[in-house]
């Protein structure tokens, strides 16, 4: 196997797909003819998620995303010409960094991804070495923005900012439901986004008073069959609420068990993680999955933009309800917009001017709740706000802020005996 | 507190049970045909996919899939032994084992394709139900699946014990050249060695339904679990797999009370190596 | 020097000079993928190389040799997080770590007559043993991760092993040369033979005089020394660190595939194996996405069946049919 016999035939073969490839999202927009530049260049995002592995179920929402965000862009109005290359890293960190390569060799003009706070640091170091500018739609550790890096922009939370929003609306929801439990319990999930968060709540929790003591912070293994004893040792504290950091399978089987123990705390919060507003934690859990809360970034039901995004995703995808998918594909299509947008304003596909492009970003219409997407000088968009979510009849509805609401909050929860059928 | 450790004893033991039964599968198959199986996740996993289409299709409840999914189980390990794993009996370890593990790659990547990367599981109607004695909390499914296990376990004994076959089965693990001295069929019983452990494994993973989701990506973290169990309770051994099952599920619960519940398995491998290290035959093993 | 080259036929010299030749030049020919590529394979030829002491040559099987992967990496990069240590003394940490560890495993082991796969469950119990440890290790990081910080990405600074993929192919390059002298010179040595005669039959070796215990602990704390620069240069090349990663289970698996499907016990196997599938991996992920399917999980079915193939019909692995094939055997 000589390395140069195999360069050539890779070669050969990009070449082949380019011609073959200029494809599928490019023909989207070049739908409208009439404003289309002569020599309308196409901007070809990179877009790394992991599609298999472990990750799997996120990195395919995301995908999902990613796939009618050119229509999106073009309903917006954006006049350019998209073409996604996509690469699965198989939920490998290793994979991230050879297929964020494969991407730009293969003429990638700018990175989208990973929904992976270690992935994100190893394409990252690829994207500064080439000058291809990386959008990070999902990773929150705040180490990569910490960097110094010229060419790395996320538009989503660092951890301390996730946490620092859910606390702040905790307590905006103990003063809009005139209820002020007493006593809290943390349990969090031990992998890289479970720490991030710990290690926010254990920085924020004492000047966020919220006026209940933290009684005991719980860890459980990722990867944990059964949540029995973790949740025992939870419910033995005697705690007014339960704050959680979770993924989606934990999430299920913590909520299970806490029927089966028959605890019945004042409710279940969540300050910033997936899991409990999942579409597989409602088909799973049914009844029981209602009036769990959740603080994290969402869409704003009220814009436009989510509207085109909802009734795109509702063409392409109508088995697969938009509601499950909201964070994930939301802050991709984001990114993807964000590209788009960087584009327009560089006229140019090369990496310095996208990236120049890209500080000066300023987008208004947009899908997930916040100020305008904007990012400062290390790259990091600090606009985003959450929103208070609850659990009402089988899906994650906004309860907070008040002028976004789409219910008003319940809390106290109802024990679960008391939940009709 | 001592409610606590009460609580968490007994739920771990009664999970522990149906681990037992997993690790029984692992058990006969490396006890009779010295295969080192690292596929036994992945077909685990397979088998409760199984069973999740059977209750899809059928509203089968898991404990009554059991049966059909033993039985296809069987017939999937007979073929595979007969098929795939018979020519490499008699190959060195490194050998079997790269075998199973493209198995493993194989068999977990097709369930990802059939099945999506999501957690499925089958919701029974008394999944959330729950016994109070006192203090004492225990959940129905818990207690079911433990019984059943301890039903499938007490009918493998009894196969091996009072049988023609399964003494014949034993006959072939404790002298293999003796067996085809005089005249096993020694392929065909270490085919239906291998099917019998692959049943226990499909009851198993039924079972295991009723209490966990099952995800694609599972298979190797449960191959791990049942190596360790085997090993401590000893090789070969069907109540040793059976009582370490037990220990391994208490001892994880009890270590998750007293200590951070993120590193309980810690307490698992400790006490691998412990046993490895004191007893290597295991607990009611014989000298390997 | 003639030692490592005794016995060679001509060609086989030959081949090896060429080889050797164009991995030299390749860095200039191939894009920055391919490169990327490149260094995988060459870290693999190397963990692998590692590896192979151990089992190809002493017939240890260890199914955890991640435990000295991570354990190198995170001992050289905390040195430099932590103290300010260049790679290169902390790969002296490092290698101290490791073979420690190595010792301790083997010294165990082999006391207490623990063979076969008793010995590989209790490295891999071992190995997930240290990464539940890890991830409650917050000073370095816990689960949540080790970062080095990343800087000066203009200039190579070999001293510290800061720069661009080509500075780390080349040194990778190196020690994989370094490693296959070495393997060369330690088959040919007695410490060679006597490793082949415990591998072949222990009971035979001990019969004969040979100091099984001993020569078994060399074999495991060599192999474990050696894998231990794989981990330096896995921190400093991917310049994060995760316990669930690094001392996964399946970086294990990975690891031993490249010896056992290029050849176990040889020299060139482990070469040839990373040679083989790194790019059958990726090889595969064109081929799919060149036929238009994107379905996640088709690519490691068909790499599963490739492996399975390899294993059924080449049961020694691709190295010693290849090697006949083009009569670059040893003479004997």
């Amino acid at each position: 196997m000589m390395p140069s016999k195999d360069a050539a035939r890779g070669a050969k073969r990009r070449d082949f797909l380019k011609t073959a490839g200029a494809v599928t999202l490019g023909a989207a927009t070049l739908g409208a003819p009439a404003i289309v530049r002569a020599q309308a260049k196409t901007l070809n995002i990179g877009l790394l998620l992991p599609k298999s592995g472990t990750l799997a179920f996120l990195g395919q929402s995301c995908q999902k995303g990613a796939d009618i965000a050119a229509e999106v862009c073009a309903q917006l109005g954006y006049k350019v010409n998209i073409k996604l290359m996509s690469a699965d890293f198989e939920s490998n960190v290793d994979l991230s960094r050879a297929r964020a390569e494969k991407l730009i060799s293969e003429g990638a003009h700018m990175l989208v991804g990973p929904f992976d706070s270690g992935a994100a640091g190893a394409i990252a170091q690829v994207a500064e070495q080439k000058g291809v500018p990386f959008v990070i739609n999902i990773a929150a550790a705040p180490q990569i923005t910490e960097q110094g890096y010229k060419f790395v922009f996320r538009n989503f939370f660092t951890a301390g900012q996730l946490v620092g929003n859910g606390l702040k609306l905790m307590k905006e929801l103990f003063v809009a439901t005139k209820t002020q439990p007493k006593s809290a319990v943390y349990m969090h999930v031990n992998d890289t986004f479970g720490m991030a968060n710990k290690g926010a709540i254990d920085k924020l929790y004492p000047g966020a008073n919220l006026g209940m003591e933290l009684k005991a912070s719980i860890a459980y293994d990722p990867a944990a069959r059964d949540l029995s004893v973790e949740v025992a040792k939870a419910k033995a504290t005697g705690a007014d609420v339960l704050m959680v950091t979770t993924r989606i399978n934990d999430a299920i089987l913590l909520v299970r068990e806490m029927v089966k123990q028959r605890w019945e705390p004042m409710g279940i919060i969540n300050p910033g993680s997936p899991g409990l507003y999942e579409q597989q934690f409602f088909a799973t859990l049914g009844k029981y999955s209602d009036y769990c809360i959740t603080n994290v970034a969402w869409s704003d039901p009220k814009s436009a933009v989510t509207d085109m995004a909802k009734a795109a995703w509702a063409k392409k995808f109508p088995k697969d309800p938009w509601e499950g998918n909201i964070l994930n594909a939301g802050f991709t299509i984001e990114a993807i917009m964000i590209c788009a947008d960087a584009f327009q304003r560089a006229g140019s596909t090369d990496g310095k001017a996208l990236a120049d492009a890209l500080r000066k970003t300023k987008i208004e219409k947009k899908i997930m709740l916040g100020g305008p997407i904007e990012f400062d000088a290390k790259g990091q968009n600090n606009n985003i706000i959450s929103a208070c979510l609850q659990n009402r009849s089988g899906w994650a509805r906004v309860v907070l802020p008040s002028d976004k609401a789409e219910r008003p909050p319940i809390f106290p929860m109802p024990g679960w005996g008391n939940r009709g059928a | 507190m001592s409610d606590l450790y009460l609580n968490a004893a007994v739920g771990g033991a009664l999970t522990g049970l149906v681990y037992g039964l997993m690790a029984l599968g692992l058990s006969v198959i490396f006890g009779v045909v010295r295969v080192v199986n690292f596929a036994h996740g992945e077909m685990m996993t397979g088998a409760m996919y199984g069973a999740i289409l059977l209750a899809q299709a059928f509203k089968l409840d898991p404990l009554v899939a059991m049966a059909p999914i033993a039985i296809g189980m069987f017939l999937l390990g007979y073929g595979l032994q007969r098929g795939l794993v018979n020519s490499f009996v008699q190959r060195p370890e490194h050998t079997q084992f790269m075998l199973m593990v493209a198995v493993a790659i194989i068999l977990t990547n097709s369930q990802l394709i059939a099945f999506g990367p999501n957690a499925r599981n089958v919701q029974v109607d008394y999944a959330l139900d729950s016994y109070q004695f006192g203090a004492l909390i225990i959940d129905k499914v818990r207690i079911f699946a433990a019984i059943a296990a301890l039903a499938v376990s007490g009918a493998l004994f009894a196969f091996f014990r009072f049988t023609l076959t399964g003494r014949a089965i034993r006959a072939c693990a404790d002298n293999y050249l003796g067996a085809q001295v005089v005249g096993l069929n020694v392929k065909h019983l270490y085919g239906l060695t291998f099917g019998i452990g692959a049943a226990c494994l499909g009851a198993a993973g039924c079972l295991l339904l009723l209490l966990l989701d099952v995800t694609p990506l599972q298979g190797p973290s449960y191959t791990l679990l049942a190596f360790i169990i085997v090993i401590v309770g000893g090789m070969g051994s069907l109540t040793g797999a059976l009582l370490s099952g037990l220990l391994v599920g208490v001892s994880e619960a009890l270590a998750g009370v007293a200590f951070d519940p993120s590193a309980k398995s810690m307490f698992t491998f400790a006490l691998l190596i412990l046993v490895l290290l004191f007893r290597p035959q295991g607990l009611l093993g014989r000298r390997p | 020097m003639n030692m490592l080259f005794d016995g060679l036929p001509r060609r086989a010299l030959v081949a090896l000079g060429l080889f050797l030749a164009v991995l030299l030049v390749a860095p200039w020919l191939v894009n920055a993928y391919i490169l990327s590529l490149l260094v995988v394979v060459l870290y693999f030829a190397y963990a692998g190389q590692a590896w192979n002491v151990m089992m190809g040559f002493a017939g240890q099987l260890s199914l955890g040799h991640s435990l000295y992967v991570g354990l190198g990496a995170y001992a050289a990069a905390m040195m430099f997080t932590k103290f300010g240590v260049n790679p290169w003394v902390g790969l002296l940490v490092a290698v101290a770590t490791t073979t420690a560890m190595g010792a301790i495993i083997g010294f165990l082991a082999f006391r207490f007559g623990i063979g076969g796969v008793y010995f590989a469950i209790l490295t891999i119990a071992f190995s997930e043993f240290v990464r539940v440890g890890f991830d409650h290790w917050p000073w370095l990081g816990g689960s949540g991760g080790l970062f080095l910080p990343v800087a000066n990405l203009s200039s190579n600074d070999l001293l510290n092993l800061r720069g661009a993929p080509i500075m780390f192919y080349y040194v990778m390059l190196a020690m994989c040369v370094a490693a296959l002298g070495f393997c060369r010179w330690l088959l040919g040595s007695r410490l060679g033979y006597y490793w082949q005669a415990i591998r072949e039959n222990e009971d035979a070796a001990a019969a004969l005089g040979i100091p099984v215990f001993r020569y078994k602990m060399i074999a495991v704390m060599l192999s474990s020394a050696m894998t231990a620069f794989a981990g330096v240069f896995y921190a400093f090349y991917y310049n994060n660190l995760f316990p669930e990663q690094i001392f996964s289970m399946g970086r294990s698996i990975e690891i031993i595939l490249g010896p056992i499907i290029g050849g176990l016990g040889t020299l060139i196997g482990p070469i040839v194996g990373a040679f083989v599938l790194t790019p059958l991996a990726d090889g595969l992920s064109e081929l799919l996405q060149w036929a238009g399917i994107d379905v996640p999980g088709v690519k490691q079915v068909f790499y599963g069946i490739c492996l399975l193939l390899v294993v059924v019909f080449l049961p020694n692995g691709i190295w010693p049919m290849l090697a006949r094939r083009l009569g670059l055997e040893r003479e004997h």
